[in-house]
């Protein structure tokens, strides 16, 4: 089998007593949807922060693309494809949806101390900025500020700089939170396009859209994974249902 | 074209203090073109400021450290042209000179390099730490220019003929206003053409959210240091222009009241704005040449009017005047 996109081994990361991430250890694979559920304070956050470069982990290993890069500050990964989306929406909330983007297409061009040439009149940078507002939808919001764009634009937002950035891998967090049925609905159907690609790992509450698009699953309880497999093995799993999907349903 | 309203004020604020020494020289009151000239130094020093505070969001109380640096580069190059002695003499002579053109890039290179070892270290922290760290750094130069006999100590330094540039006697007042108003609205350009471009974007966001620009793979603390130390160059420019006017350089120039005039300026102006230090700038001296004519506690009625701009006009005279500042 080919080497994973992103792989972490025997993840550790305690919050003084507190046990966020135990020993955990999983892979991302070229073209797949990884969803990773548990309930709230499982510590599915947490994961993503230290895959991510935001949180330090105590121990353990962190490859992508066959590198190591767990000694790698935040922007570091980033550049090397990492695009992730936050659980709550992180965002130059003063710049227009256009700006936001834009930010990562220039990063991505590896130029930021270019002093002279105006931005808005940079067509390299407006308009694969542009391109990539229209993958998510956004086209016609591309001049509202970030921080009057409702939720679920944010998240799209979000998306969409990821998207710019040239991501090799997406941590996306919570994707489908704050949007109605129909949003969730044109979402699903947009990560289902995506994963070819980029594989994803993704965290989601929506059930629906989880057994919908999902390859693998995961399940994080209480900082540790305690099931791993496709759709139908987690659904059939005993001890998940007990601990998660509720007995009996 | 249609002008944006703010662009319409920028224009009439630069015609403004363009037309005052002018207007002063009409009417026979030649100590207006001072005033005016200290607007335009007293400017310039916080549209330096302006780039770290204003985009980057780095309250930076310790600018003092670059308006005197800059000062003392003017009143030691002068002092040793004046009694011809080599500024160092090992591992060769370098003498002095009364080239305003050669001071200001001294001062410029002194500047950044001092911003350069001070960012470094003080942009490692955020928020009040970072205000008390620059501060810190400010009062550490003060006190070596204090304690430092060879050029004036607590006394300062005179320079006695004022610096020399090509072609134009800066003796006369009007002349050395045109310099330093030219030298203004050069970093005006610069302020403005930084504003827009990539660097600029990225500066920007990071004062917003510092995680969303590494997020997409920028470093804010490189970006961040590469705004410290243009806007230290800028400032100590004006430090070494602010030397030449007054003819004299003291420790006085790196005290914390100088970092602390340079933040009301722009508060008052606009935070962020294109003239908003500018029009800070204005406002601050005409209050300090009215009401300090009026009473000695003149500083009673500017802090009333700070107080003022911080209620009620968040955006500054510029803000208050144009609106609320747009990002495309």
């Amino acid at each position: 089998m080919a080497e994973p996109v992103l792989k972490i081994d025997d993840l550790c990361k305690s919050f003084g007593a507190l046990k966020a991430t135990e020993h955990v250890s999983l892979d991302l694979r070229a073209g797949e949807i990884h969803a990773l559920i548990g309930p709230n304070g499982a510590g599915k956050s947490t994961l993503i922060h230290q895959i991510a470069g935001t949180l330090k982990p105590d121990s353990g290993e962190i490859s992508f693309l066959g590198e190591r890069i767990d000694h790698l500050g935040t922007a570091e990964r980033a550049r090397r494809g990492l695009g992730r989306s936050f659980q709550v929406s992180s965002l130059a909330s003063e710049f227009s949806a256009l700006r936001n983007v834009m930010l990562a297409v220039q990063s991505r061009q590896g130029s930021s101390f270019r002093f002279f040439k105006p931005v808005m009149r940079d067509r390299s940078l407006v308009e694969p900025a542009m391109e990539a507002l229209g993958r998510v939808g956004l086209r016609d919001r591309a001049r509202v500020p970030a921080a009057e764009l409702s939720h679920g634009e944010r998240r799209q937002l979000e998306i969409a700089i990821a998207l710019a950035l040239g991501s090799r891998a997406f941590l996306l967090d919570e994707p489908m939170a704050g949007m109605g049925p129909e949003g969730s609905k044109a979402l699903t159907g947009f990560l289902d396009r995506l994963r070819e690609e980029a594989p994803i790992l993704l965290i989601e509450h929506d059930m629906d859209a989880v057994f919908a698009l999902a390859d693998r699953i995961s399940v994080l309880v209480y900082g540790r994974v305690i099931a791993s497999g496709t759709v139908d093995e987690i659904r059939g799993n005993a001890e998940v249902r007990r601990a998660y999907l509720g007995d009996g349903t | 074209m249609k002008l944006s309203r703010e662009t319409t004020i920028n224009i009439v604020l630069a015609l403004l203090l363009l037309a005052l020494p002018l207007v002063a020289m009409q009417i026979g009151k030649p100590f207006y073109v001072t005033l005016a000239t200290r607007m335009a130094i007293l400017g310039l020093a916080a549209v330096g400021l302006n780039i770290a505070l204003g985009l980057g969001g780095l309250v930076s109380f310790g600018h003092a450290a670059f308006f005197g640096v800059g000062g003392y580069v003017a009143g030691i190059m002068a002092t040793h042209a004046f009694n011809a002695t080599p500024l160092a003499a090992f591992p060769f002579a370098i003498p002095g000179t009364n080239q305003m053109l050669v001071i200001w890039a001294v001062a410029i290179v002194v500047g950044g390099l001092l911003a350069l070892a001070i960012g470094a270290i003080s942009l490692r922290t955020s928020g009040v730490y970072f205000i008390m760290i620059t501060l810190a750094f400010a009062q550490m130069t003060y006190y070596f220019a204090i304690s430092w006999p060879a050029y004036g100590g607590e006394d300062g330094l005179s320079i006695y003929v004022r610096n020399a540039f090509p072609g134009v006697n800066t003796a006369v007042p009007l002349n050395y206003f045109l310099i330093c108003y030219a030298v203004l609205l050069a970093a005006l350009l610069v302020f403005a053409l930084a504003r827009n471009s990539r660097f600029g974007a990225a500066l920007q966001a990071a004062r917003q959210n510092d995680v969303r620009v590494a997020s997409v793979g920028i470093r804010p603390f490189r970006v961040r240091l590469a705004a410290f130390v243009i806007s230290g160059m800028i400032t100590a420019l004006a430090g070494a222009l602010f030397a030449d006017l007054n003819r004299f350089v003291s420790p006085s120039m790196l005290s914390w009241h100088m970092s602390g005039e340079f933040i009301v300026l722009i508060i008052l102006g606009g935070v962020g704005r294109l003239f908003g230090p500018v029009a800070g700038a204005m406002l601050f001296v005409m209050f300090e040449y009215i009401l300090g004519g009026l009473t000695e506690r003149w500083q009673l009625f500017l802090g009333l009017a700070l107080l003022g701009v911080v209620l009620f006009a968040r955006g500054g005279l510029i803000g208050l005047i144009a609106g609320k500042a747009r990002h495309g």
